[in-house]
């Protein structure tokens, strides 16, 4: 359980009292919580409890409008979504956002980009020491679309790939980033069985990394196995937060999800 | 692995030979003026075409910044220093050596700027116009660029129709020829013909160069991917006002460099190098060339420039450029372009949001 590079009891990730009014639309409720620090925390809730929205704010691609988000101990009022990123913060999307026109090695090609820093003119004169870095991009990005088992599809058009590829390609271009924190936003939906269970292993091993984990997802089954902690949010208010065990044992937790069921 | 292709490269080079041999054999050679002169027109286009392709923005107004090169290369070498000899910054330059003394064509003593200086000047000027445009505009999301060029097109235009020092609608004429390098001097005299045209194009290929490198850098990659998802771009670590700001400020500066040498090679400028309608004609050649292929753009831009300056179009000149850039738009605006030009055309015309 505990992980390799930082203390169990350090917060990775902190909100307080968060709000975001959309219009009228109170999407965020005066939610907070903690994600230590090399943990797996869960975000769980029906359609439109707020998630996404939750890590837009947390990511800095909107504002909150009431409340505070500390990342490392520091707040992220004001910093931009490309700051935060590289503050060591990396995300997938839940409605994927590949790169039209690259292959799937490009679109992790461009995951390093904090983390490489050939510039405007080097680039332009395309200066020997350009030549040196993007061997070492290229040669990373490989070894995370092999960590992913995609290896083979690297100079594929990442648009083109099959569903769950174009998943694994999100993944590995999150990770290129080398975050301490990486936001997974359904990172299980359209995949089948064997494909979720891939995921979950994945998963697992990216936090034996050292890399800290909040997961949005709705296969229960996937949160309950490899989470430390779940949050669940109900129309943007958190209605609780505790272990997986003990979260399957909540009658109001229950309760959302069965009346949920009833009404499908 | 992909290896960048500089075989296109060779190609215009080769190219270039061919044209030249080509005017010889068939005793054509003063084309060799038009093909100099779209060669630096190209240079202005396949900026614009980085900018439009690659940054996914469009600058109405690349005309101007050809403009604020010509006209500063212009006026800062053939206007008289001489009342102002006697004041301290004029002597200090004329120490620094970057003052030439001559005589005007009534023999009366002339100093004046030399080219280099106006040069550096002119291009300097251009970068840091387009810089404070772009700081403001390209942090909000959107086409706002087109607006604030097409606005900053306009003033430039009228300026230089206004001001005296710039000669107003007659513009400014007997510029010198430019001593670039010991053998090498921009102008159109009739014995600097073919050393000119080799200029040009050697100078275009350098351009085209530094493109493609850039394009297939690390820089060029972020480029790239923000055109496709600003928002994953961003998440990755992409500050995407940053790199179309410096890509702006690289395509006006391309423009300046191409208005300072086609001044000294033609001698002059006049303000119709600076009008709406020559801005329009850039943007309608980078449309046309296909905005994500570089090579298209450049291909087009220069082959069709030639076309206009050897009067191929008669007085229907602007006219041909509007109506290939409303054909584009009409037939091909996402396919060829890879840029959506309609919502931006609408933008312009309700003002509504793109
Ligand atoms: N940018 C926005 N502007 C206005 N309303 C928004 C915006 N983003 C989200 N919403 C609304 O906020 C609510 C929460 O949406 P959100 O996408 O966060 O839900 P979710 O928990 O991620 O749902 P799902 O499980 O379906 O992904 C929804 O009612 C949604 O319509
Ligand atoms: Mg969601």
């Amino acid at each position: 359980m505990s992980p390799k590079t930082s203390p169990a009891n350090e917060t990775m990730l902190e909100l307080s009292g968060v709000h975001k009014r959309f219009g009228g639309l109170h999407a965020v409720n005066d939610v907070s919580f903690k994600v230590p620090t090399g943990s797996i925390k869960a975000l769980i809730g029906p359609n439109g409890a707020g998630k996404t929205t939750l890590f837009n704010l947390i990511a800095g691609n909107l504002p909150v409008s009431e409340g505070s988000i500390h990342f490392c101990g520091q707040s992220i009022e004001g910093q931009k979504t490309y700051e935060i990123a590289r503050m060591g913060m990396a995300r997938t999307f839940q409605n994927i956002k590949l790169f039209h026109g690259m292959s799937a090695l490009e679109c992790v090609m461009v995951g390093r980009h904090s983390r490489s820093r050939s510039g405007f003119f080097a680039g332009m004169l395309s200066l020997p020491t350009t030549w040196k870095e993007e061997k070492a991009i290229r040669a990373r990005s490989m070894e995370l679309l092999d960590l992913l088992g995609i290896a083979d599809l690297a100079d594929t058009e990442a648009t083109s790939l099959a569903f769950g590829q174009q998943r694994a390609v999100e993944m590995a271009r999150a990770l290129a980033l080398e975050p301490k924190l990486i936001l997974l936003d359904e990172p299980a939906a359209g995949l089948n069985i064997y494909e979720t269970a891939e995921v979950a292993r994945l998963i697992s091993a990216i936090r034996d990394m050292g890399i800290t984990v909040l997961l949005v997802e709705h296969d229960m089954s996937l949160v309950m196995d490899i989470s430390d902690e779940i949050v669940v949010l109900s129309f943007g208010s958190k209605l609780a937060e505790d272990t997986p065990a003990n979260i399957q044992q909540n009658e109001e937790v229950i309760k959302i999800y069965l009346g949920e069921d009833e009404t499908v | 692995m992909k290896t960048r292709n500089y075989l296109p490269l060779i190609g215009l080079g080769v190219l270039m030979v061919a044209l030249h041999l080509l005017t010889v054999w068939t005793g054509t050679q003063y084309y060799l003026t038009q093909l100099t002169m779209s060669a630096y027109y190209g240079l202005v286009i396949i900026g614009l075409g980085v900018l439009m392709g690659y940054a996914g923005q469009i600058s109405i107004g690349h005309a101007g910044f050809f403009a604020i090169g010509g006209y500063l290369a212009a006026a800062l070498t053939t206007r008289n220093l001489e009342p102002f000899a006697q004041n301290w910054w004029v002597q200090l330059l004329d120490k620094a050596g970057v003052i030439v003394h001559g005589q005007d064509i009534y023999g009366l003593s002339q100093m004046t700027f030399t080219p280099w200086l106006a040069c550096i000047v002119a291009v300097t000027t251009a970068g840091l116009v387009a810089l404070v445009i772009g700081i403001p505009v390209l942090k909000l999301k959107g086409h706002y660029l087109a607006m604030a060029t097409l606005g900053f097109g306009t003033i430039v235009y009228r300026i230089f129709l206004a001001m005296p020092y710039f000669g107003e609608s007659d513009g400014i004429t007997e510029v010198p020829g430019f001593d670039m390098l010991p053998f090498l001097t921009i102008s159109g005299d009739m014995s600097h013909r073919v050393l000119n045209f080799y200029a040009s194009w050697t100078l275009l290929i350098v351009g085209m160069l530094f493109l493609i490198n850039l394009i297939g850098s690390r820089v060029g990659r972020a480029l790239r991917s923000l055109h496709s998802s600003e928002e994953a771009a961003e998440a990755s670590g992409i500050n995407a006002g940053r790199f179309k700001l410096k890509v702006f400020v690289l395509s006006a500066i391309y423009a300046a460099v191409a208005g300072v040498l086609l001044t000294h090679y033609n001698g002059g400028i006049g303000p119709s190098e600076a009008s709406m309608a020559k801005s329009v004609r850039y943007v309608a050649l980078v449309a046309v060339g296909g905005m994500l292929n570089l090579w298209g753009t450049l291909i087009m831009g220069v082959g069709l420039t030639f076309l206009s300056l050897r009067g191929v179009f008669g007085s229907f000149d602007d006219a041909v450029f509007g109506t290939i850039l409303i054909l584009v738009m009409l037939f091909s605006p996402e396919g060829i372009l890879g840029l959506k030009l309609r919502p931006l055309l609408r933008q312009l015309i309700i003002g509504g949001r793109a």
